[in-house]
């Protein structure tokens, strides 16, 4: 097995690493999108996911197969969001980003609770897709497969997104809205149409998610996806939240030097592996407070 | 009237403290912990208002100061023979020695100042999203470390063996000492700079306040405060470092919000209504009886019901029970409008 010498990373970890950057940079853009046309931080995007992988779990402990499984998880995850925004967004349109921000961090401890009332505490085993979890060898080096499938499925979403976003009449209105929600509207572009849109496709982001982030972590406790959520937020805020593309780039960094550090350091050192990663976090917003991946002058709309 | 306000001001929160405090002399011993949990929660509530507050801007991250004070008073103050058994890697100093109930107090008050301002001197610089997000990574280290870090603490382990010192006096006097300071700091000069800077960044800036200055003064104050507090609680329970992350997070927040995070008498009033919520939840889930009916709610219930109090208050009243408003005797004429962080 050929290793990178600095790190001693073999190659597995390596594309462990680049799954789990792509799996974050999937929910960036989920948080991204919403955030783009609301201004709203969903914290509560990690319970979506987790509501998702409770679907799996439960048609894996039934025995359903798999493709029934996914389609519940879709089902609860899509019809989730569209509440969520039914009920929450929607009456908090009108406050400052920091009210919604606390405002989603209740209706993420609010579902997260939910979910311990439900299912209790113990968790529940999605096993349906266990088999991704197994290695494949390429030219001598043992890569499991689900590290290639996040990475290849997540191109394939943000390729469809850029797609949606730059060719179609909603992408566009989606864009418009992004930039100036008001001019948007007084050109034409329906708030309505535009805001469920952006809220359908971070659900059904967030439905991958949960999909992928089972076969790594088949457990599905209350607090699935939380620590997942905190870093991708990080990473957006990292990035850069005024744009998509930054935001992205921020989750995936984000992710993959999570899954970086965790193979690479030795078992006590990656016990402090979140200290690292949160003060470089913090460094950067120090140093780059606009985001790391954001040209200058292109700053947050947001104040206070 | 204008005259009789500040002290209206002061003494209804404090007011409001000691009929808490009443309530918890003629109750039953079990009912009382619950008490006394509420007093320290309006301790580490005011902390959060003395910054969150009056500055507008959010922390995630006061409950890691309450953290660092609780290690700072637990650790000193466990009695020396007891230290071995519960931190068996503890530095040499911190094994040798053990002070007392109040200087415990002081020292993790010190403690959480001295640490606010060495997370605030960097931090007070951004604001908005990424000061939310740099708090809450403050948090994240914080709790880290202190999970993993046993030279100055129990890590994994429950502060078992600290003195049980904080009853119902201690805790009553130390949310009345918590209240006093940030009343004196909201009318201060320092106080109505930071509410200055909170109505309207700009027009501060443009009177010649530094912001960034205003901004870390309150964080420290409202460290030491959140520390004090720390030493309240590991004095009342035995903590452990989940405990204090979290959930404690959510449930002050909830508190400060629900309250008017913008009013010192809505963090008081927040923090005791809540507190009373969230203990009879508590008690609903080891199952009680309640005017005949008996009632047995599941665990989880309490942070599914605070959960849904606030989601409701910010939606349908973003400034919170009080509006946000200090209490007053005059009457709606003079109200001021909701301020720039509820909007």
């Amino acid at each position: 097995m050929s290793s990178l010498a600095i790190l001693s990373v073999d190659w597995q970890t390596l594309a462990d690493a680049v799954g789990l950057g792509s799996i974050y940079a999937l929910m960036a853009v989920g948080i991204g999108l919403v955030f783009g046309v609301l201004r709203l931080v969903n914290f509560a995007y990690g319970q979506l996911v987790m509501a998702g992988a409770y679907a799996l779990a439960f048609a894996s402990e039934r025995g359903w197969p798999v493709g029934v499984g996914i389609a519940l998880c879709f089902g609860v995850v899509l019809v989730l969001s569209l509440l969520m925004d039914r009920l929450v967004f929607r009456p908090l349109r009108a406050h400052s980003p920091a009210v919604m921000l606390v405002a989603t961090f209740a209706v993420a401890f609010l579902l997260q609770s939910i979910a311990l009332l439900w299912f209790g505490p113990l968790g529940k085993i999605s096993a349906s897709l266990a088999s991704l979890n197994q290695p494949v060898t390429i030219s001598g080096i043992d890569i499991r497969k689900i590290a290639i499938v996040a990475t290849g499925l997540t191109v394939l979403c943000l390729v469809l997104l850029v797609v949606l976003l730059g060719r179609t009449n909603v992408g566009l209105h989606m864009r418009a809205a992004a930039m100036d929600f008001s001019t948007a509207q007084l050109l034409g572009v329906r708030a309505g149409r535009v805001i469920g849109a952006a809220v359908l496709i971070s659900g059904v982001l967030a439905a991958i998610v949960a999909v992928m982030l089972t076969v790594q972590t088949p457990l599905v406790t209350p607090d699935f996806a939380l620590r997942d959520t905190i870093l991708v937020l990080a990473g957006v805020v990292l990035g850069g939240m005024n744009s998509l593309v930054p935001a992205t780039l921020g989750g995936f960094a984000i992710g993959f030097a999570s899954g970086l550090l965790g193979g690479a350091l030795p078992t006590d050192k990656s016990q402090y592996l979140p200290s690292f990663l949160f003060a470089a976090v913090i460094l950067v917003l120090l140093i780059r407070p606009g985001g790391l991946f954001t040209r200058e002058g292109q700053r947050a709309v947001e104040r206070v | 009237m204008r005259r009789i306000d500040p002290v209206v001001q002061l003494l209804a929160p404090v007011a409001v403290i000691a009929a808490t405090a009443l309530v918890g002399t003629i109750v039953s011993s079990s009912t009382e912990t619950y008490v006394v949990n509420a007093l320290v929660n309006v301790s580490i509530v005011v902390a959060l208002y003395l910054f969150i507050g009056n500055s507008g801007v959010l922390s995630f991250g006061h409950i890691s100061f309450v953290a660092v004070g609780a290690w700072t008073a637990g650790v000193l103050s466990m009695p020396v023979d007891e230290k071995p058994a519960i931190m068996p890697n503890l530095a040499g100093f911190l094994t040798d020695h053990t002070v007392g109930n109040i200087p415990s107090l002081a020292l993790a008050a010190a403690v959480g100042g001295i640490y606010a301002f060495f997370v605030g001197l960097p931090l007070m610089r951004l604001s908005g999203l990424a000061a939310g997000i740099a708090t809450f990574g403050v948090l994240e280290i914080t709790h880290n470390v202190l999970r993993y870090w046993e030279k100055i603490g129990p890590g994994l382990n429950t502060f078992s063996a600290v003195p049980e010192t904080t009853g119902l006096l201690q805790a009553a006097l130390g949310a009345v000492l918590a209240v006093a300071v940030a009343f004196a700091y909201r009318r201060s000069r320092f106080g109505r700079l930071l509410s200055a800077t909170r109505e309207d960044v700009a027009a501060a800036r443009a009177v010649g306040v530094s912001v960034y200055r205003q901004r870390l003064i309150a964080f420290v104050l409202s460290g030491a405060l959140a520390g004090f507090a720390g030493g309240l609680y590991v004095h009342l329970l035995p903590l452990n470092t989940e405990s204090v992350y979290l959930n404690l997070t959510f449930l002050t927040l909830a508190m400060l919000v629900i309250g008017g995070a913008t009013s010192l008498w809505g963090a008081v009033v927040g923090a005791i209504a809540v507190s009373a919520v969230d203990s009879f939840l508590a008690e609903a889930e080891n199952g009680i009886r309640v005017f005949g009916w008996s009632l047995d709610l599941p665990a989880g219930t309490r942070i599914v019901v605070v959960g849904a109090l606030m989601a409701l208050v910010l939606i349908l009243r973003p400034a919170g029970l009080t509006g946000g408003r200090e209490l007053s005797l005059r009457g709606a004429g003079a109200r001021r409008l909701l301020t720039k962080f509820a909007r």
